[in-house]
């Protein structure tokens, strides 16, 4: 694992000046508290308890289907849920997406949800919505920073969405959200289908992103990526939480790497190597 | 036919496909955003020409009286929504938009001397009581069964059609009327006599049109309407809300049918119920548009207006027969275009 | 709570309630019944349209029209053209001539709309409801708005009914058949396609339903009713103008059935009530209370409409039917009934499937590249990938939903490629879906015979008549002998909805073995199933392997797969980067690097 930690130094540089070694002390931004959400009689998700502290970078990691795209949405608002949502100090028993956006809260959803016959720039713009109905009006200024983040959107700002490739359509619709400027972002599996080389741009934003005060809950399937770039991180299985520790000593654990990866033993030697 | 008599059925057509144009407009738009195929566009038109009617008679406006109503229901809703949720401070402005925009204006309609009031005031007042009934239709109806399928929708808003229309003829009398021209003017342009209404009704709707493509393409609401009608969850994580759209959206169409109305009423002969026929006109040309496209939607106004001058002069029994028979060969056209099976919604 | 009673009481009751109503009633009540059985039988059809496909019509009125203006035509003019004089003059050749009519109007009609996204079909209603309407308004054949008089009433053998209280058992007769036919025909092979029409259609296509036609179907038939209604109208009235065949009447028929309760056959019947006795009562009072007069009945109806569809869209039946519990009953199979026949099953070891270099691009983004694969009879094949590596793409090439850019697909050495699914399951590719398909509300029997609709040829008369039990019997059977080979016996009779989410996808394996396959495609099957469910899952598969079926498994659960499977093929970025024996796959770098992520 080591020739693996060394290059993510490299990419997210800042990580260690975050704090990383001391995952409990920042204040707290989100909590949830006994989250359960229910399609009919199937519960795809049993009393999930999570918290995420300022500036952190927290992961939730876990085979497919067990529940993580659903956790996000119930958090957002977008799906009904029973529970406790506790965001930026505030309880929402009921969350609604509009005011979870208005909040501060963003979600980049797994399936990028980009606004496809619009220009790269007028998605941007319309990330800054909430913001500008509340009369906060500054979308000019946060779309530079997007760009200064993101510059190959800035080459294709008057393109339409629907016709960039797979790593730029991710980047939009990071840069979309960013432009609500949140207090905290929720990323559903940003690497899904992208190329590695894009993969490592992406993470090298979001490292990026924690560094200036933006705390972060990533979904993930890339485990090795996810449990890297994180502080601290929970494994959901079949709709529970398994599993939670700082991101690093998961990273380690031969559990985690049999529940989610489900290869069995005999690959923990690869893992490590 | 002399080149006359087709110059003058031209001049008709256009002026009446400008006027389908604009409604269907509103309707591509209202499906796109909501999916609700929006029946009652035509009583907005209806409402719209015979409020005018009313104030021009010196009368308060009977859809006044609908207006309180719907404000008031509006914010028994909203307020108990409000309070459900613990957000007592909202109360205030529900309060204010929906019971106090009415009170306020209801004082207005009978403060002042109707009649005898400069046609763009009346033209004004007519609008402030009929237009806010478009998002105020959308909270009440719509906005609590938004999700249901296309289908529920569709019964939804004939429903409303119908009651509207009962309504209206409990406001406005089974009379007909007519309102003056905005102009008594007369053109010669070439051979043809142009006279002054026309110009009016064609210029409205260029003013209208471009100002909307306007709103669309230049505004960050008029933004959030196309991307509320392109993808719905994105929008939502964008803090653009469904209901907004959806009432920002009904509140154009209600503008749209009623400046309709009022532009038109001096041409026509308008009665409670013949909103229904127009707007069913608007509607044959949103479907030559697929209930899709801004433009071919506009040229099948334009298309459908000609249709119906022309059949008027050769077979003016069949008129709406030939007009609604048009969307036969569209449908054809588009049924040869399309293959594949899909979920309804 | 009340003991239910025995459909067959309650029905009894129902009838003889009628038989004696003319008998003691006054003629107003009678001419009011009269009405009532009239607008119910327009309503039944509606009730199938809406209520059960998912369609509707506003134009229903339209089609009474044409009914009342053919029998209306043709019993009083006194020159008809030599081609029609043959059914001058007699009711009953009017009644079959109006049928004929409205079938090929609603067939016309139908085509034109009918591929077209659901709400083609109203919105051309409505302009044919228009257009017709003034069209009898006009053509002065047709007497123009002051109508046709002197239409003759029935007559059955040589009795002539021609007052209201003898044509109300005709009415009736034809209301009470009209809703048996319907009943039958719901509960029939045809009836589950229209049944899977709201909400099921891409299922359905792909179990070899001919959606297109189904819909067409109960569009023609509700068409008929129509028809029906106005023919006895008119030989009711004696007499014919346009003004019951408005537009606004279509929409009180539309009224009727979604107030009465869409989904249910005997709704229409309540709905036809409710509206007619409402609509004369309003009539009476409102006038009086606005002091004008007018037909203000229709904002009541349209504010009972709004409520209805808001809070109780199931309408006002369920609400009935509280007051009257009715038995339900229990469905019996015929464990005599004949197996159907099998298609033979290919050598094990034939090649079955193959995908040639198969590229799929959705603008900018590859989601297939040159990804090539075979399965052969009697095997089972893991296609596996991270998330997003282009699995269900190929997947919906292979299954023929969606078309290669470039490269093909062969099945049993046939081009797949453009065939739409229906015939794609015919060929004896059959398939289960990633999110569940099944209809919630129909039982676990219903659902899997739906398999098995390719399997019988039925149509629509003889289930109406119920001419088509035998081969209903066999399907049932065959539907039952999948269920109880994938192991959910126990829930024959459940209403699938109700299924944990493990069983509804081995629902869905029994389903499409139900349609006797030689390749099954199963989209991520053990997805959200338990360990033991898995287990189970695993077991069903081997045995059907064991039996020669070849076998298409797209999956990223590893565990579930290694033990399973023949072969492996591996994607990722849309393109394959192994294959091979599980073991083998499992030791590849490329493919564990794929799955476990790696930033580099």
């Amino acid at each position: 694992m080591n020739g693996m930690s060394v290059e993510m130094n490299v990419i997210g540089q800042t990580i260690d000046e975050a704090g990383k070694s001391a995952p409990g002390t920042p204040r707290t931004v989100l909590e949830v508290r006994d989250l359960c959400v229910a399609y009919g009689k199937v519960e795809a998700l049993s009393n999930a308890n999570l918290r995420v502290g300022e500036g952190q970078i927290v992961t939730v990691i876990g085979p497919n289907g067990a529940g993580k795209t659903t956790m996000l949405s119930a958090i957002m608002g977008l799906l009904e849920s029973r529970g406790q949502v506790i965001f930026d100090g505030e309880a929402e028993y009921v969350p609604r997406v509009e005011r979870m956006v208005a909040r501060g809260m963003n979600l980049v959803p797994e399936k990028r949800e980009l606004f496809a016959e619009m220009s790269v720039e007028d998605n941007l713009l319309l990330g800054a919505f909430q913001r500008y109905r509340s009369g906060k009006r500054d979308h000019a200024e946060t779309m530079k920073e997007v760009y200064h983040l993101f510059p190959r959107l800035e080459e294709r700002k008057a393109q339409l969405a629907g016709t960039l490739s797979g790593g730029e359509r991710q980047m939009l619709a990071v840069g979309r959200a960013l432009m609500a400027k949140p207090k905290l972002l929720m990323l559903d599996e940003p690497s899904l289908g992208l190329a590695p080389l894009i993969v490592r741009e992406i993470f090298r934003i979001i490292g990026e992103l924690r560094r200036r005060g933006v705390s972060i809950l990533l979904v993930e399937q890339n485990a090795r990526a996810a449990l890297q770039v994180a502080d601290y991180a929970y494994v959901l299985e079949t709709g529970e939480i398994s599993m939670e520790g700082p991101a690093k000593q998961l990273a380690d654990d031969p559990r985690v790497i049999e529940a989610y990866l489900g290869l069995g033993g005999k690959h923990q030697d690869r893992l490590a190597a | 036919m002399d080149i006359q008599i087709a110059l003058l059925l031209a001049q008709d057509g256009i002026t009446n496909g400008a006027i389908y144009a604009l409604l269907a407009l509103a309707l591509v738009l209202v499906f796109a955003v909501t999916r609700v195929i929006f029946i009652p566009q035509g009583e907005f038109v209806a409402y719209g020409a015979l409020t005018l009617v009313m104030i021009q008679a010196g009368t308060v406006p009977a859809t006044l009286w609908l207006l309180l109503g719907a404000g008031v229901l509006a914010a028994a809703v909203d307020a108990r929504g409000a309070l459900a949720s613990g957000q007592k401070g909202r109360l205030a402005g529900v309060l204010a938009w929906n019971v106090g925009y009415p009170a306020v204006l209801a004082a207005l309609l009978y403060g002042l001397p109707l009649a005898t009031l400069a046609l763009p005031l009346q033209v004004l007042l007519a609008l402030l009581v009929v237009v806010p009934m478009g998002p105020l239709m959308y909270r009440l109806i719509y906005q609590p069964i938004a999700a249901a399928p296309v289908l529920i929708l569709l019964i939804v808003s004939v429903a409303v059609h119908v009651g509207m229309v009962g309504l209206g003829l409990l406001f406005f009398g089974a009379e007909g009327s007519r309102t003056p021209a905005f102009s008594e003017a007369r053109f010669e342009l070439g051979p043809m006599l142009v006279n002054g209404q026309t110009i009016w009704v064609i210029a409205a709707s260029i003013v209208l049109i471009v100002a909307l493509y306007l709103f669309f393409g230049r505004t960050i609401y008029g933004k959030a309407l196309r991307a509320t009608a392109m993808n719905r969850n994105g929008a939502r994580l964008m803090g653009i809300s469904p209901a907004l759209a959806g009432r920002l959206t009904f509140l154009l169409a209600a503008l749209i049918g009623a400046l309709s109305g009022v532009l038109i009423a001096p041409i026509t002969t308008i009665y409670y119920d013949t909103g229904f026929l127009i707007g069913l006109k608007g509607f044959v040309a949103a479907i030559v548009g697929g209930l899709a496209s801004y433009p071919i939607a506009a040229a099948g106004a334009v298309l459908v207006g000609l249709l119906e001058a022309f059949s008027s002069f050769w077979a003016s029994a069949y008129k709406e027969v030939i007009v609604f028979t048009l969307i036969i060969p569209v449908l054809l056209w588009r049924s040869f275009t399309s293959h594949h099976v899909e979920e309804e919604e | 709570m009340k003991p239910a009673l025995s459909a067959r009481s309650v029905l009894g009751s129902f009838l003889a309630l009628l038989l004696v109503a003319p008998l003691v009633m006054p003629p107003f009540y009678v001419t009011l019944l009269n009405y009532i059985g009239l607008y119910a039988l327009v309503a039944l059809g509606l009730v199938l349209l809406t209520g059960v496909g998912g369609l509707t019509s506003f134009g229903q009125a339209a089609f009474v029209g044409l009914g009342a203006y053919t029998t209306a035509v043709l019993t009083t003019a006194t020159e008809l053209p030599a081609w029609l004089a043959w059914a001058g003059g007699s009711p009953w050749l009017a009644l079959f001539v109006g049928l004929a009519f409205t079938a090929t109007v609603a067939f016309v009609l139908g085509s034109l709309t009918l591929r077209l996204s659901g709400h083609y079909l109203p919105l051309g209603t409505i302009a044919w409801g228009i257009s017709l309407y003034f069209l009898f308004g006009t053509l002065e054949t047709l007497g123009g708005h002051t109508g046709l008089t002197g239409i003759p009433p029935i007559a059955i053998f040589g009795y002539e009914l021609t007052d209201g209280s003898q044509i109300f058992y005709l009415i009736w007769a034809f209301l009470l058949l009209a809703v048996f036919t319907t009943q039958n025909l719901l509960d029939s092979r045809e009836g589950r396609a229209i049944r899977a029409l709201k909400g099921g259609m891409v299922m359905a296509e792909a179990m070899g339903v001919d959606t297109a036609r189904a819909r067409m179907v109960i569009f023609v038939i509700a068409a008929l009713h129509a028809c029906a209604s106005g023919w006895l109208y008119a030989h009711m009235q004696r007499f014919v103008n346009p003004t019951p065949f408005g537009l606004h009447i279509g929409i009180e028929y539309l009224f009727m059935a979604v107030v009465g309760g869409a989904g249910q056959v005997w709704g229409a019947l309540l709905g036809a009530g409710v509206i007619t006795i409402a609509k004369q009562w309003l009539q009476d009072i409102l006038p009086r209370i606005f002091g004008q007069s007018g037909n203000f009945e229709v904002i009541f109806f349209g504010l009972m409409m709004i409520i209805i569809l808001q809070r109780a869209r199931e309408g006002l039946w369920p609400l009935f039917a509280r007051f009257v519990p009715v038995k339900a009953t229990q469905r019996t199979l015929d464990a005599a009934a004949e197996p159907l026949p099998r298609k033979p099953l290919p050598a094990r070891g034939d090649v079955i499937l193959e995908a040639k270099d198969v590229t799929r691009k959705f603008g900018g983004l590859v989601a297939n590249n040159a990804m090539s694969l075979t399965v052969k009879a009697g095997e089972i094949l893991a296609l596996i990938g991270p998330n997003g590596a282009g699995k269900s793409t190929m997947f919906n090439q292979i299954s023929g939903v969606d078309t290669p850019t470039s490269g093909e697909v062969l099945f049993l050495g046939r081009p797949v490629a453009g065939r739409g699914s229906r015939a794609i399951a015919r060929m004896g590719m059959s398939r289960t879906f990633q999110h569940v398909k099944l209809l919630p509300t129909m039982s676990v029997l219903e659902n899997v015979a739906i398999g098995a609709h390719m399997r019988g040829d039925k149509g629509v008369f003889p289930a109406a008549w119920r001419m088509d039990r035998a081969e209903e019997a066999r399907l049932l059977n065959e539907a039952a002998r999948q269920i109880e080979r994938v192991g959910l016996a126990e829930h024959m009779f459940d209403a699938a909805g109700s299924l944990a989410l493990g069983q509804q996808r081995i629902l869905e394996i029994a389903r499409a073995l139900a349609a006797d396959p030689c390749l099954l495609l199963l989209d991520e099957p053990a997805a959200g199933l338990r360990f033991k469910e898995k287990q189970a899952l695993a077991e069903l598969l081997r045995k059907l392997r064991g039996e020669g079926m070849g076998i298409l498994l797209v999956e990223h659960d590893m565990d579930f797969v290694m033990g399973l499977v023949d072969r492996v093929v591996v994607m990722e970025f849309g393109q394959k980067i192994a294959e091979g024996l599980p073991e083998e796959v499992q030791q590849n770098p490329a493919v564990l690097e794929a799955y476990l992520g790696g930033v580099e």
